[in-house]
Parts: C-alpha cells; structure tokens; sequence
C-alpha cells in the first residue's frame, strides 16, 4: 500500500448515546484502501458495516480516531465542505436505491450536478451519458414508480457516476434486486472497477462479496479478516 | 445551483401535494385580500363622509344661541334671551373688517316653515330661510338654473325666491321650468329667481325640499322681527378657521355683556373640527379593520409554517438524499425557503386579484376604494410572512445531518 492512500481511517471508534445504554458501533478499525482497489466489507447485522460505510461517505463523523480522504482530514472539514466532499468525491449506491420521488429518472441523475454548479447544457449531456452507460438511455424521462428495482438502481448507479467520483460506495446495493438484477449490477461495477474506479461495496451476501478484489470482515465493531481475494 | 434550478425543485416539490398548497395559498390569499378590501372599505367610508362635510361648505362657522335663538317661549328666561338674541347688528359688526380681519364674509339666518302654491300644486317647505346673498357662497349652495337674488333685493326686500330642486320639481314638475314663474308662500306671491343645484344629502333631511328670500322678504312677509336662527360666517382660509372663531366669540361676548363667570350662551359649530373629527374617525375605522384583516394574514402565515413543518418532515429522506449528494446547508434551506415564499407569493397575488374584483362592488353601503399602497404592502407582508414563517421548517430541514434524515422511515 502506497503512502497517499485514497481512504485512510485510523483507529475509528464510534459510539452511540452515553453511559450505560452506550452503543460501540466501532471499537477501533484501520482501514486503508488505494485508488482503484475493488473492496467488499461483509458482515453480519449490527456488526458495525453500515456505520463504517457511513463514516467512509462522510454521512456521519467517527467519535474518535482520523479519516483521511483523498489527503483531507474529513474532521477538520466545515459542513459545507464535507457536503462539497460528497459531491464531488463520492457516489453513493444504496439498497433501497433513495431516487427522488415524483422526479424523472434524468433529473434525479442531474441533481448531484446541479449541486456541483455545472451548467444545464453540460449537465443535460453527462446525465444523458450515465444513462447511456446503465443502458436507461430510452427511460430518461420515467419517474422512479415508473421503473423496475433493477432498472431503479441502475438511474442511482448512473447518478452517483455522473459526477465522476473518486469511489463508489455501495450499501447492500443488490439487497432488493433479483437474481438477474443482480447480475446486472454486478457486471457494471466489474466493469467501472476495470476502468479504475475505486469501489467499496457493503454487503452480506457472499456472491456480491465474491466479485472484489478484497475482503474484510467485520464483526462486533472490528477489523476481524482482511484478505486479498484475487 | 441557479436561481432557476431551485425555483423549479420548489415548483416540484409544491405541486407533488396540490390540495394541500392549494389550501395553504387559500389561507395566505384570504388574509391578503381581507386587508386589501377591508382597507378600501374603511377609506371609501372616511371618503364618503369627507365629500358629504365638504358639501357642507368648508371654513364655515355656524354661530347660535343655545336654548334655540330667541322668542320667549322657548323655556328661558325671558330677559337673558332678549339679552342673547342674534341680531341684524351683530351681523354687521361681525363684518367688520377691523374688528374681525378674520372672516371673509357673514349672512344671517332665520328659519320658518311654509306652504308653497303655484296654481293648484302646493307643496309644504320644511325649510324657508331668509338670508342675504352671501349666504350661498359660505355654505357651498351655487345656483343651478336662473340666478341669485341681491344686496338690491335684500334692500328693497324684493319678493323673489330661490328654490332647492325639490321644492322646484314638486311645485312645477322641472325643476328648470320655475325659473321665472310666480308661487305663492303663504299669503305673498314670489317671483322665482332661480333653482339650487342639486345637493347631496348631509343627514336625514332633504337638503333640496328649501326655499331661500331675502331675509328683509321673509321678516316681513313671514316670519316676523325675532332673534335670527343662525348667523353663518366664512373664515378667510382654511388655516384662519380658528383665528376667526375666536374673534366672533370674542365680538359677541362683547356685544352681549356676558359675565365673565358664565359659559358662553352662542354656540359656534366649526365644520373644520367637525370634518377632522369625522376623518380621525374614519382613520381609527380603518386601523380597526386593517388590524382585523391583518390577525387573518397571520393566521394564514401560521398555516405556511403548518404545512412547510409536514412537507420537511415528510421529506427528511429526500433532504438526506440531496445532502448525500453534495446538496450544501444554504442549497437546502434556499429550496425550502422558495417554496414557502412562493406558497404566500402565490395567495398573496390570488388576494389581490380577488380584492380588485370585490372592490368593484358596494360593500355594506360602503363604495370601497383602493388604497394602491395596501396592494404593495398586502404583497410584500405575503412574501414577508413566507420568509418568516418559512425560515423556521427551513432551518429545520438545512440543520438535519445527512445520515439522521437518511435513516428516518
């Protein structure tokens, strides 16, 4: 592993509450991951996972500990910074897919590109070309009731592309598709992991688990294996 | 994020529940066009009142003896009534230009009852005054068709009348046809000089069923040598109403011998007090009902900050999704802020319109008429009461952490 590693945490804890009805969600994991690396996190319910991912996606800050992104210590970021972090270094891939209701699939794409201050025209063309990638180029204008879970998750895999980020991270992101959708899925981040993007995928399923390049185990709040499967 | 892409996010976000915005525009629109017409009402009320004081004649002091002005049978004591009795004289001294540099002009009134006849026609006058020429100047009474009578006429005490249009039309059927005729008051036949122009009504009596003679004519003819009713006395201008009030005051004092220790027997009517005190009035009337009119508006702004509270808590994911991808704390609050002002935008412009269609008709007797500025007002306390109202449901929205609003159900 390099020295200016992509993700970097250290020693993160985080906690839930205070005193007795104290929640350690995590007790402690040090994780590094470089540019281009194919990670899968695999664990059981309430083992700390999402919180993880929470914290990799700024979404949440860790109670103790440092989180280097990209060289930025995440902690000293203001909020509008880390908001600004979010947008232009992360895409988010979520199990129950989070579209924006009653908003048609190609401005739900274009939203992260509104934010990132990108001109229409410019943003009418990326959006155009994620759905393109994710094979929805004739669904542009259908609403998210308007589409399978599959066909769903694919306009949020071509919006957290958009922005063309430095990771993808991925929570459960097959957890609501069928076996078929999930195939789908799967090829796509094979493929935009060839291609050299970083992808950290959550998940507890051992076939998605199974596609990364590494696994790490997570169990009680800690690092429990950490292995380079391919 | 442009102006124009938070403006349609706020347009998405408002028509995703229709029936519900609709309702709360209802709210704000009502409020906005309850002030607007309530304040027309209540100026088309002070305005009504004002033209009909102004018809009145302005600078006008109406000076008379309380108790009624003279005779012995009204109850007083007959001495002091004698000793109080308006007379000719005064008029004369009150027109002098060196004891009263204040008053522009002075006229005599007495009063008497009368039936009028032309042929077989007869018609029963409430009010025949006897005055002098100056009279219809000071008490804003132009002739309408025909002319005035004259000092000549009041010297000679010339049997000519002027008739108020009522009395014309009942008498001669048109009112221009009596200009010229002969009718009978009493027992003296009168050559009509002219016809008033139509007044409008200042209270409960006809202001048009007159006949105005020369008051030498009617004390002689009619009403006999008596105190006089009234002497009515025009004020050089508008700002020496006052100054001249209190020379006449002092003047009659004077010419009476009032003891100092008593309360002065002549009651002076100042119609500027009264047209000030009828416009404080009306300003109070309208406070009153722009005060109730803006209770309303709160109320409605209430009802924004109701509905902006549900519409963020239902949309905490959404907010949580839009933070997730890169939405910033001022984006948020921006897009919540736009659609509560545009939530009271949109009632405050439906109020308006709607005030300018009410407006259009009588309310409660009242003419109602547009004070532009409540419009303006009217407008921007909308999009102030959406801001305002607005900003708290928006700062709550702003302030979730993306993984909180993420995680709610």
């Amino acid at each position: 592993m390099s020295a200016d590693a992509l993700i970097d945490i250290r020693d993160v804890t985080k906690t839930y509450g205070a005193g007795e009805t104290a929640v350690h969600a995590l007790r402690g994991v040090s994780l590094r991951v470089d540019a281009g690396d194919y990670v899968a996190v695999m664990g059981s319910s309430g083992s700390g996972k999402s919180t993880l991912m929470n914290i990799l996606g700024c979404l949440d800050v860790p109670t103790r500990g440092e989180y280097w992104l990209d060289g930025n210590n995440v902690a000293q970021l203001s909020e509008d910074q880390q908001a600004l972090v979010r947008g232009r270094k992360i895409g988010f891939v979520f199990q129950s897919f989070n579209l924006i209701p009653r908003t048609t699939a190609l401005a739900n794409v274009e939203l992260p590109l509104t934010y990132a201050h990108l001109r229409r025209a410019e943003r009418r063309r990326r959006a155009t070309h994620a759905l393109e990638l994710v094979g929805l180029a004739d669904r542009t204008d259908h609403r998210p009731n308007q589409l399978s879970g599959g066909q769903q998750q694919r306009v949020a895999i071509a919006r957290a592309l958009a922005t063309e980020p430095r990771i993808l991270l991925a929570d459960e992101p097959t957890g609501n598709l069928d076996a078929q959708s999930t195939d789908e899925v799967l090829g796509m981040f094979d493929e935009l992991n060839a291609e050299g993007r970083t992808i950290v995928v959550i998940t507890h399923e051992t076939e998605v688990a199974a596609r990364a390049r590494r696994l790490v185990r997570v169990a009680d709040g800690r690092i429990v294996a950490d292995e380079v499967t391919r | 994020m442009t102006p124009r892409d938070l403006l349609g996010a706020a347009l998405r976000g408002l028509s995703a529940n229709k029936l519900r915005s609709l309702l709360t525009v209802l709210g704000v629109s009502i409020g906005v066009g309850a002030v607007i017409v309530l304040v027309a009402v209540g100026n088309g009320s002070g305005k009504a009142v004002q033209s009909r004081l102004e018809a009145m004649g302005t600078n006008l002091l109406t000076v008379s003896t309380s108790g009624g002005g003279g005779g012995f049978a009204r109850g007083q004591a007959g001495p002091s009534a004698q000793q109080y009795a308006l007379t000719l004289a005064d008029v004369a001294a009150l027109s002098d230009k060196n004891l009263a540099p204040d008053v522009a002009s002075v006229a005599p009134v007495m009063t008497t009852s009368g039936t009028a006849t032309n042929g077989d026609t007869s018609y029963t006058i409430n009010q025949v005054i006897g005055t002098t020429p100056a009279y219809l100047p000071a008490t804003n009474t132009p002739v309408g068709s025909g002319q005035a009578f004259t000092q000549q006429d009041v010297d000679a005490a010339a049997r000519v009348i002027v008739l108020g249009q009522t009395t014309a039309s009942e008498l001669f059927g048109r009112a221009q046809a009596a200009v010229g005729q002969t009718v009978k008051l009493g027992a003296v036949d009168f050559e009509v000089r002219g016809v008033l122009a139509s007044k409008d009504s200042t209270g409960f009596n006809d202001p048009n069923a007159t006949a105005i003679v020369p008051i030498s004519t009617l004390r002689a003819t009619q009403a006999g040598y008596g105190a006089l009713s009234q002497i009515v006395v025009q004020a050089a201008g508008k700002d020496r109403v006052d100054l001249a009030q209190a020379e006449v005051t002092q003047l009659l004092t004077a010419r009476h011998q009032v003891p100092a220790d008593q309360t002065s027997p002549f009651r002076i009517t100042n119609s500027a007090q009264i047209l000030q005190t009828s416009q404080d009035t009306a300003a109070t009337f309208t406070a009153l009902l722009a005060t109730v009119a803006a209770i309303s508006l709160v109320v409605g702004g209430i009802g924004v900050t109701n509905i902006m509270l549900v519409t963020v808590t239902e949309r905490t994911r959404e907010i949580g999704i839009r933070k997730a991808l890169g939405a910033r704390r001022r984006t948020i609050l921006g897009q919540f802020l736009i659609e509560a002002t545009l939530l009271s935008l949109i009632g405050g412009a439906a109020g308006v319109g709607a005030a300018l269609i009410v407006t259009r008709f009588q309310l409660a007797g009242v003419e109602p008429v547009l004070v532009p500025s409540s419009i303006g007002l009217a407008l921007g306390v909308s999009a102030a009461v959406g801001l305002f109202f607005g900003s708290m449901p928006a700062h709550r929205a702003a302030g979730l952490r993306p993984i909180d609003a993420l995680r709610h159900e």
